[in-house]
């Protein structure tokens, strides 16, 4: 990897987050030059959505903090500065709680939550979906291309519904909602992990539904035209073993694509799979994105876009530093 | 060792091979009983036209066809008296490569793209290797050194990947596979199609030297009848997958029997025997809905009412030379040119 | 594919387009019937906590939730049509600068943008509107593989005769390049109108939807936001559920089948 290429990335990183926040910054202010924090505060004490002794003391918060009487420059390059060290503000809608200090609790959660299923949909899906596209495979796993394609046509919450109304409701197997049981502390015990780990069964049940089947149509795409290569081929002729030539050859070949696209999805997860947690309850950044949506925190709001942004940018960067050690076709040095 | 040589030890028998492809339209005989004796450390070139059935029959061979096509009826047998056309998955698995070893085609593209030579050349023999005597990587390493020292390529080789590699270079990791486990008989199907003239004759010459080394039998599929007429002792030449002659270099080439082979030689420009044939005038084949009779006799120049109807066989005709036509059935001394 | 895709988006249309001549739609507005019905032979659907009758609901619903994914995927088509051609045929900095911005973009995740235009406009958002917000994204996919199609056909032998012919560039376009790429047009506009559906939907689920319009999305939403899951009332959800699936594999059945039109190389593997 050339140093040239990672200034190069890193630079379409910064420049991503940067339109990003000024997209932020600007379009709550395109209106006539209005006062945006007092006009929100506003609206939310009249619908009774704020504490009212909370917004003296978070108005003159924010005057201080944006220098609101200072020219709209200044005022954009102090929120930028702000942005690029991650200090996102205070909640409107729960002053004194600060934006960055509510995400950061519920990352873990998410992370926890979708890491762990969109890995194990992948997976899954990968393989069946190569499997499905094998010529040697059994006949029933490659009639199972349908019910895939069905799977992955459904969004994730609606599956989400249906399990919870099944294994949730009517089986009474795993609790309906939240990340933990509510009343158990949360310090680091094992009970205390099974709980968490027993709440996540069914969330992640539908989210991982859905993963094996989109993994599944895009690998049996690509195995079909892998396994007509030549290097298949080859590979047959000299009486390689069958699963060899599945894993080592097909597969690893086919997948190439698939890792681009679970890069992106790694990142998309936590903005993707928003509406599972608000069905859930589940104590992660979808849930705070959907609550402050009701509230109309837009501090909230503007805070967790940024920060998915950033952290989609940030692991799209980091695919394609990384992307050459899985294909040594692609290479970022110049190759004359 | 030459044909002529008297003491013609057989190494692989074909009887009666079928392959057929089944259709909407309804069933195509792509090999239509086909009978060929190769010779122990011989060198043969099977030639026809895209489409006659000649790299069916090396897939055939290796058991490699694919649905819709399969193998329906016929037998191939090795000199021990292994039918290849009846071995089970695993033990098919165990003579490729081991006794019957292919050079592919297209080499551009037949190495697997994210695996180092060197890797997939060590895999290859693992995947061999009986349980317990896979040899330590070190012995695997010089084993590979060794490979490609005989088919002249660098040690550094073994740890670049394919894309790094000229289209020759490539080709000849490919032979160094092929020869790996030392094979009885090496299928190379046209194997310097896409490389240049230069490297085309470096590949061929590679590939003669180690067939001397290792006494082993090649059966060359191609259509460059110059590459044929340089390399081969004995020449096939197949027309709808039927074999319709078979005889020595010289012969074929100097006095071809079948109105087939003799289109075909004339065909080629004729300072020299160089360079491939372009077909000849007529229309093709079709495999679906094969005339009766002699399948040639519809753009054949010498067709009698016989070839309507009567299918000729393959017949001896001249020492060692075998043809398929019934001009030679009603008299076996007039040549039919 | 292709029938069994049609045939489910057509039996999804003649629902919507013969429902309100059996039904009275003026049960999908509140306080109309008596709330939290069960199914029975007067509410086939159910009715919800305010009264809807679901039936209703559901013919109201479904056309407009298909009106949002036709609206937003023929406008983001037709801006892909024309960023895809542009790009693809012209080649150069302008394609470089087309390209560039559409992968830049790309990256964003989509969903979050919605999010972000969805709630600072939220007070305004009509059936329309939210056509027009999940259209500016549902431009990008579309450019970018029409894009990569256009310059594979550039190259094939007889866009080159037509140029030889002496055709300028619009006939090119228009007579050569537009006809034979129409299946696989097809099978992308399909595939938009999907992502746009699937767009609103989302959208609607949090919330950040035409607040008096009962979309699919929206009936998900008041569903959610009433815990009619936990307090038993399945249908309220369930209903929208079954009609968004049927719109969703109907629609991928289609550009599965219309994909298949457009390569037959494909057709092999099936």
């Amino acid at each position: 990897m050339s140093w040239n290429y990672t200034v190069k990335r890193v630079a379409l990183f910064l420049i991503v987050v940067w339109a990003a926040a000024s997209v932020n910054f600007f379009v709550p202010r395109l209106g006539t030059g209005r006062d945006p924090i007092r006009e929100k505060l506003g609206q939310l004490a009249a619908s009774g959505g704020l504490r009212q002794d909370g917004i003296e003391a978070m108005v003159k918060a924010y005057q201080v903090k944006f220098g609101l009487d200072k020219p709209l420059y200044v005022q954009y390059l102090n929120f930028l500065g702000d942005t690029f060290t991650l200090d996102l503000g205070y909640s409107l809608a729960n002053y004194p709680a600060r934006v960055g200090q509510m995400i950061g609790n519920a990352i873990p959660w998410t992370i926890g939550l979708m890491l762990v299923s969109v890995l194990i949909g992948f997976a899954l899906g990968t393989l069946m979906g190569a499997l499905s596209a094998w010529p040697s495979a059994p006949r029933f796993v490659r009639n199972m291309a349908v019910p895939l394609m069905t799977l992955s046509a459904i969004p994730p919450y609606l599956l989400g519904l249906i399990v919870l109304y099944i294994l949730g409701l009517k089986l009474e197997l795993f609790p309906l909602s939240g990340g933990y049981s509510p009343g158990r502390l949360a310090i680091a015990s094992v009970d205390f992990y099974l709980d968490v780990l027993h709440h996540s069964v069914l969330p992640a049940l539908a989210i991982v539904m859905q993963q094996v089947g989109f993994w599944a149509l895009g690998m049996r795409g690509m195995m079909v035209t892998t396994s007509g290569e030549d290097y298949i081929t080859l590979a047959e002729a000299n009486g390689l073993r069958n699963r060899t030539i599945f894993f080592r050859f097909g597969l690893r070949n086919a997948m190439l694509p698939q890792l681009t696209a679970l890069g992106l999805s790694l990142a998309n997860v936590v903005a993707g799979q928003v509406i599972v947690e608000v069905i859930f309850a589940y104590p992660g950044i979808g849930t705070v994105l959907f609550q402050a949506i009701q509230a109309s925190d837009y501090t909230v709001i503007n805070g967790v876009v940024l920060i998915l942004i950033m952290s989609i940018g940030l692991v799209t960067m980091l695919m394609d530093f990384f992307y050459p050690l899985l294909d040594p076709r692609i290479s970022h040095t110049r190759q004359n | 060792m030459s044909v002529n040589g008297g003491n013609k030890e057989t190494l692989l028998d074909i009887r009666g091979m079928e392959v057929h492809f089944e259709t909407r339209r309804g069933i195509a005989r792509a090999v239509n009983e086909v009978d060929l004796t190769l010779y122990k450390g011989e060198r043969f070139g099977l030639v026809g036209e895209s489409g006659s059935g000649k790299t069916t029959l090396i897939l055939a061979l290796l058991r490699m066809i694919k649905t819709p096509g399969f193998i329906a009826a016929g037998s191939a047998t090795l000199d021990d008296g292994t039918d290849l056309l009846k071995l089970n998955r695993e033990e098919i698995r165990r003579v490729r490569l081991k006794r019957v070893a292919m050079v592919p085609q297209g080499a551009m593209n037949s190495l697997n793209p994210v695996m180092r030579i060197g890797d997939q050349l060590m895999l290859t023999i693992r995947e061999h290797a009986e349980d317990g005597e896979i040899p330590d990587k070190h012995t695997q390493l010089k084993q590979v050194e060794e490979l490609f020292y005989r088919v002249g390529l660098k040690p550094a080789v073994a740890r670049l990947y394919p894309h790094e590699l000229s289209g020759g270079m490539k080709q000849r990791a490919c032979i160094a596979q092929a020869i790996s486990l030392n094979p009885q008989l090496i299928l190379a199907d046209e194997p310097t199609s896409a490389l240049d003239v230069v490297v085309q004759r470096q590949i061929m010459q590679t590939l003669r030297k180690l067939q001397n080394e290792l006494d082993a039998t090649v059966l060359l599929v191609g259509h460059d009848m110059g590459l044929m007429a340089q390399f081969a002792e004995r020449v096939g030449i197949m027309y709808g997958g039927k074999l319709v002659e078979v005889g020595p270099v010289e012969d074929i080439f100097h006095n071809p029997q079948h109105p087939y082979t003799q289109l075909l030689i004339s065909s080629i420009p004729n300072f020299e025997i160089k360079g491939e044939f372009r077909g000849i005038p007529g229309v093709g084949l079709s495999l679906l809905d094969p005339p009766t009779g002699c399948l040639f006799h519809p753009r054949c120049p010498k067709a009698i009412d016989r070839c309507k109807s009567v299918e000729p066989q393959l017949k001896e005709v001249a020492a060692d030379q075998l043809v398929s036509c019934l001009l030679h059935e009603e008299d076996q001394h007039a040549p039919a040119s | 594919m292709l029938a069994a895709g049609i045939c489910m988006i057509l039996l999804v249309v003649l629902f919507g387009a013969l429902g309100p001549i059996f039904v009275d739609t003026d049960k999908a507005q509140p306080l109309a019937t008596t709330p939290r019905q069960e199914p029975s032979w007067e509410h086939p659907f159910g009715t919800d906590d305010a009264g809807r009758d679901l039936l209703a609901v559901m013919i109201v619903g479904v056309p407009l939730t298909m009106r949002i994914g036709l609206l937003a995927g023929t406008v983001g088509m037709s801006l892909g049509v024309f960023l895809g051609f542009t790009s693809g045929y012209m080649g150069g900095k302008i394609d470089t600068a087309i390209r560039g911005t559409v992968d830049t973009l790309l990256t964003v995740p989509g969903l979050v943008v919605l999010v972000s235009i969805a709630s600072t406009i939220r007070e305004e958002i009509s059936v329309n509107i939210m056509a027009l917000v999940v259209a500016s994204l549902a431009w990008m996919w579309p450019t970018r593989t029409i894009r990569s199609q256009v310059l594979t056909m550039r190259e094939r032998a007889y866009v080159q005769m037509a140029k030889l012919n002496g055709m300028n560039n619009r006939e090119i376009i228009w007579k050569e390049l537009f006809p034979n790429l129409l299946p696989y047009l097809a099978a992308n506009f399909t595939n938009a109108v999907n992502w746009a559906i699937l767009s609103s939907v989302g959208l609607e689920a949090l919330g950040l939807g035409p607040q008096n319009d009962p979309t699919l999305g929206m009936t998900i939403y008041w569903a959610i936001t009433f815990s009619a899951l936990i307090r038993g009332m399945w249908w309220w959800w369930a209903i929208p559920i079954f009609f968004i699936a049927l719109i969703f594999v109907g629609l991928l059945l289609i550009a599965a089948g219309l994909d298949e039109l457009a390569n037959p190389k494909q057709r092999k593997a099936v």
